[in-house]
């Protein structure tokens, strides 16, 4: 167990500077300048500009000093929101996105597991027919088809819920509802497939045969081993909700992570870009080694090599 | 081959399987010749802008005056386009790796997979952002030199990239059926008999994956159409007047207002792609159901 | 047999555990709203829609308008506006002007204060002077200081005493400003947000937290209280400004997106619609018919740049060929729809005292018979160019029927489209990487110079590589007369040969804004040449100031 949680740290120090530095080359490499203006920029003032974000020099330049900054937890400067650091933005901006991830992961086991269940247990009859179904369909809609429709309804045409923003109740609901759909559809199909998969198993049976009732059996049993595929399915749904969570954000105007980095790469914000890129690959390095170690934990029988 | 024989008897046995299989060849014929078939040209602009549906346009028209149904049969093509390129990058890169590592074996096969688990750690789709937007310039002068001026760099650059981002899962299935079939004993037959490595992977191992590789085939396109969707919704996708489904439904959500509804502007592509989805997805849920009984998802 | 437990009636597993997963959802909202990541708006008498987030909040350095917007809310210069657009005492309650245009004194009110209650004095406007023009501060407008004496050789760098620049500060109320040519607008300069002055000692103290509330001072109507980025900006009435304003509390959203703003419009959640590129472009038409819809002209011109020095548009029979093809009645009809008039000359109209020259007129046999002439009868062999516009909607939407009218018209099928993000657009035509680029220019003041001196031979904002001596002259002896009558002559010299003779751009129409309020909230909203609308001014209906 602890060299697998050694050996995933040490592979995630290079993997973060690998990802961290393309990012910050990348943008400084493409064409598209983050101070450029209607109004010509005289070159004195360019220059001065350069060096206050510490973007004068040479490319290779700029990026040893940004590195030297970064191991000392100093994201450096936004170009685009002048006079404020990366770390202001993203302490501000990854609770909101936090929140919405949660949420949406959440609402995706809260209804995927029963479904998956429900279905699991009536298997191959009408209702696990259209449980199955409605996962699919959950998964075939996009996310930016379903809630551009949805707002269309809810926002539009009915009023009952918000078109967009944050900052009131009723503002949560209809983003966290998109965010989570396709989840909770994948989430729905796992499950039915490993508790399907586990009341096969001999000891079930066993326990069947002894005459204990099939509540018992199923709830007490064999969803806590049906339980691990999601777990190790986490990691895969953390990613894809952090990616889902860059159009509902822009869609219904949320200020998370996701509306920043965005705008930073559409403005060639390299700081921006590559502090997001940070966050975002270090949360999902954690959470992997999280989901592995929690299954190694749950499961004695489970080798990870 | 016993793939095929397989195959074709899950599609006689389930009407739906069939069905859905029927609808994806029609989507693609529709794809290719659909645009030419409508009267009008998906970029023809005209003066009867933003009209609902009616007989002169089925799926009424856009801004700039545009026909949609011509427009939603062009971003068929598009996004077929780039899903079935994308799956091909995905394809040649995942299985290569795969069958590599899995034949291998020992620390290569290590060293490989676990390069997989990083990489499978990372977000991807958030670097291929980074790298469509910034790459642009590079790949439109590497095309111009290639005397392949006319090809969209943006189309190249979401095909390779997001190919890229998906043979991770491929790769490990693909290796871990490397791993059995190169235990079995027509494997080590031929590799006694002194058979080259190439000859052994190519002609003995690749089509005993072919079932596998089908089915995951079919995982893979939905994929690649959703991811590329998305970076078109984002605003990375095709240049107008060209368009994919991703930038077709990115108008149409942009539509939306209080004033009046141009629903059919987010219906129709919507409705499409996940029609289209939905048909793809069933039909690998059944294809895995006959080819890879053991590997449910 | 063994008694079994389960005659008991037994809660399915599945809802204990939704019961569970519920209340881990209940408890993590909880979370999240005590410990931030989740606030509540606060509530406010004013919502605008300001149209994006403002990169900064420091008036030396900031370029674009809705920075402005802001900046010009907390901040306030010598002069100020009121509702109509005209220039009225701010900071200064009077000025004198020498007859030989060439030194304004200023007179600052005796009650001018910031508003931390600390006097405000000619010192600090003489000290941001300083700091803007300075070129450690890097300001991309301090050139409207140059046209102060000295004021371009210390903003170079060249020279390093500021002593020796046209500003000084005989005493504290006292402001003496000295220009090396008369300038007709100088009294709009000092409205405008780069001559405003900025409370250096909260600089000193904060460095570069100084713009964070509640760090930022401001001598404006309004005073920083809660900035958000990306979430939303408060702003609360100055207890120390020299007038009541009306709105006591106004909260600033920065949605870019229209049809959100629109949303947000229509369900009551916002007040007032600055921007025009916050009003869907499609449905203008049905919104103008609507009371709260307003249409307020003012000094922009859309144009599209050629590269005279690129093949073929360095021969002015094909660059008048493009622009006479083109049916500018089409695309103000069909694409951008808020009635803007069909634009023939650069300047926009505005000014009484200007008189622009005629300008081309849609002309379409006339254009293809000079196409011809060119060498590209019906548009054969006509090379492959590309059209440089900024990714936004609007501009896409011109560029695409901009290119189907050509081909319409003139059978031209080589032209290509090439859309950028905004930063990257902007570069690209800096750089003056294209062969056709659609622009757009705003009035920075209410003269048409500020369109006209764009062109001159190399200027930073020429970008089509064109050069024309004459012009160049004109425009030095324009700054030279004294005479206002005899200078609009000069201008309108120079714009005929600009947009008539040698057509180096193509005029297309001239900016409407929109904006969009409910007469029954917001009043003291009124259309003007420099689309500047100053929040101070604001009032509800029943509060009339």
């Amino acid at each position: 167990m602890t060299t697998l949680i050694l050996r995933r740290l040490i592979l995630a120090i290079p993997t973060l500077f690998i990802v961290v530095s393309l990012t910050f080359l990348l943008m400084r490499w493409a064409p598209g300048n983050p101070f450029s203006n209607e109004r010509k920029i005289p070159p004195e003032i360019l220059a001065e500009l350069e060096k206050q974000y510490d973007l004068n020099g040479t490319v290779t330049s700029q990026y040893l000093r940004y590195m030297g900054k970064l191991v000392h937890g100093d994201l450096s400067i936004s170009t685009q929101y002048r006079n404020r650091t990366v770390n202001d933005i993203l302490a501000q901006a990854l609770p909101v996105s936090v929140l919405l991830g949660g949420l949406a992961y959440l609402l995706a086991l809260l209804i995927g597991i029963p479904l998956g269940a429900y279905a699991a247990v009536r298997q191959d009859q009408k209702a696990d027919r259209l449980a199955m179904l409605a996962a699919l369909l959950g998964l075939s809609v996009p996310s930016f088809v379903l809630a551009p429709l949805l707002v269309m309804l809810f926002g539009v045409k009915l009023h009952w819920l918000p078109v967009a923003g944050w900052g009131s109740p009723d503002q949560i609901i209809l983003p966290v509802f998109c965010l989570a759909i396709p989840f909770a559809a994948a989430i729905a199909r796992l499950t039915r497939g490993s508790l399907l998969d586990v009341l096969n198993l001999d000891f079930i049976r066993t326990a069947r045969a002894k005459g204990l009732p099939e509540d018992e059996v199923l709830y007490r049993h064999a969803l806590k081993i049906a339980i691990l595929p999601l777990i190790s399915y986490s990691g895969p749904a953390l990613a894809g909700i952090l990616t889902g969570s860059l159009v509902i954000e822009t869609l219904f105007d949320i200020p998370g992570i996701g509306r920043f980095f965005i705008n930073s790469v559409l403005n060639r914000d390299p700081m921006m870009s590559a502090g997001v890129v940070l966050v975002f690959s270090a949360f999902l390095l954690f959470m992997n080694l999280v989901s592995d170690v929690l299954i190694s934990l749950l499961d004695r029988r489970v080798k990870i090599e | 081959m016993k793939t095929f024989h397989l195959v074709l008897r899950a599609l006689r046995q389930s009407r739906w399987l069939a069905f859905c299989a029927c609808f994806v060849v029609f989507v693609v014929l529709l794809a290719i010749f659909g645009p030419h078939l409508t009267r009008y040209n998906y970029a023809a602009i005209s003066d009867t802008s933003l009209q609902p549906p009616s007989f002169a346009h089925w799926f009424g028209t856009d801004l700039n005056g545009r026909d949609l149904l011509t427009r939603t049969l062009y971003g068929a093509r598009m996004s077929l386009l780039v899903a079935a390129l994308g799956t091909f990058v995905s394809l040649t890169v995942g299985v290569s790796y795969g069958m590599i590592s899995g034949y291998a074996g020992g620390r290569v096969d290590s060293l490989m997979m676990r390069l997989v688990e990083i990489l499978y750690s990372l977000p991807s789709l958030i670097l291929v952002i980074i790298l469509v937007a910034t790459l642009e310039k590079p790949v439109t002068t590497v095309l111009q030199h290639l005397w392949l001026g006319s090809i969209p760099p943006r189309l190249v650059l979401l095909v390779v990239f997001i190919g890229l981002t998906e043979w991770l899962t491929m790769a490990r299935i693909i290796r871990g059926q490397t791993l059995v079939l190169k235990e079995q004993a027509f494997i080590q037959a031929s590799a006694a008999l002194g058979q080259s490595h190439a000859r052994l992977l190519f002609r003995h191992l690749l089509p005993n994956l072919s079932g596998i590789i089908l089915v995951y085939l079919t995982l893979t396109i939905p994929a690649i159409m959703i991811d590329e969707a998305f970076l078109s919704f984002l605003g990375l996708g095709v240049q107008p007047p060209q368009a994919s489904w991703g930038t077709l439904i990115a108008d149409g959500a942009a539509a939306i207002n209080p004033i009046q509804l141009y629903w059919w502007l987010l219906l129709f592509p919507g409705g499409m792609m996940t029609v289209t989805l939905l048909a793809l997805n069933f039909l690998g849920d059944g294809l895995r159901d006959t080819l890879d009984p053991r590997g449910k998802k | 047999m063994n008694a079994s437990p389960a005659s008991r009636r037994r809660i399915p597993a599945a809802y204990i555990l939704a019961a569970w997963l519920a209340g881990i959802l209940a408890l993590a909202l909880a979370f999240f709203y005590f410990f931030g990541g989740w606030t509540l708006s606060e509530p406010a008498d004013l919502t605008i829609c300001n149209g994006d987030e403002p990169q900064t909040l420091d008036p030396a350095i900031i370029t674009g308008q809705l920075e402005g917007r802001l900046a010009l809310a907390l901040f306030e210069g010598l002069t100020t506006r009121n509702a109509k657009g005209d220039i009225v005492p701010g900071m200064a309650e009077s000025w004198q002007i020498s007859p030989d245009g060439l030194t304004y004194t200023f007179h600052l009110r005796s009650d001018a204060k910031w508003s931390n209650g600390m006097p405000l004095t000619a010192y600090d406007f003489l000290n941001s002077w300083e700091r803007t023009l300075n070129p450690a501060t890097a300001s991309q407008y301090a050139y409207q200081l140059y046209y102060l004496v000295n004021g371009e050789a210390y903003g170079t760098g060249k020279l390093k005493d500021f002593s020796q620049v046209g500003v000084k500060a005989p005493d504290a109320r006292t402001l003496i400003v000295t220009l090396t040519h008369p300038t007709a607008f100088f009294l709009e300069l000092t409205s405008f947000q780069t001559l405003c002055p900025v409370y250096l000692p909260g600089i000193e103290k904060y460095g570069n937290n100084w713009m964070k509330p509640p760090n930022l001072v401001s001598n404006g109507p309004y005073c920083l209280k809660v900035w958000r980025l990306n979430d939303y900006i408060l702003l609360e009435a100055n207890p120390y400004y020299w007038r009541k304003v009306a709105f006591q509390r106004i909260k600033v959203l920065p949605t870019s997106n229209a049809t959100t703003c629109l949303n947000l419009f229509s369900s009551g959640k916002l007040d007032l619609i600055l921007d025009k590129n916050s009003v869907p472009a499609s449905l203008v038409d049905k919104l103008r018919e609507k009371p709260y819809f307003h249409a307020n002209p003012f000094g922009g011109t859309a144009f599209v740049r050629y590269n005279v020095k690129r093949k073929p548009f360095d021969d002015l029979r094909v660059r008048k060929a493009l622009a006479l093809a083109i049916d500018k009645e089409d695309i103000v009809r069909k694409i951008t729809r808020a009635g803007e008039p069909v634009a023939e000359t650069l300047v926009p109209p505005g000014n009484k005292d200007y008189i622009p020259p005629l300008g081309p007129k849609y002309n379409p046999e006339e254009a293809r018979k000079l196409l011809a002439e060119a060498g590209y009868p019906g548009g054969k062999g006509f090379p492959n160019v590309q059209m440089l516009y900024a990714k936004r909607s609007t501009p896409e939407q011109v560029a695409i029927e901009l290119q189907a009218l050509w081909q319409q018209e003139l059978g031209i099928t080589s032209i290509t489209l090439r859309g950028q993000e905004w930063k990257v657009y902007l570069n690209t035509q800096s750089l003056i990487d294209f062969d056709l680029c659609l622009s757009a220019w705003v009035g920075d003041y209410n003269d048409p110079q500020t369109f006209l001196d764009m062109f001159v031979t190399d200027g930073g904002n020429n970008l089509t590589g064109w050069s024309n001596p004459t012009y160049d002259h004109l425009l030095d002896q324009s700054q030279a007369i004294p005479d206002p009558a005899q200078r609009m002559k000069l201008l309108q010299e120079m714009e005929t040969i600009l947009v008539d003779q040698d057509m180096p751009i193509v005029p297309l129409y001239y900016y409407v804004g929109i904006s969009l309020y409910r007469n029954e909230k917001v009043a003291g909203f009124e259309p003007n040449f420099v689309d500047d609308h100053r929040w101070g001014v604001l009032y509800p209906p029943e509060k009339k100031p």
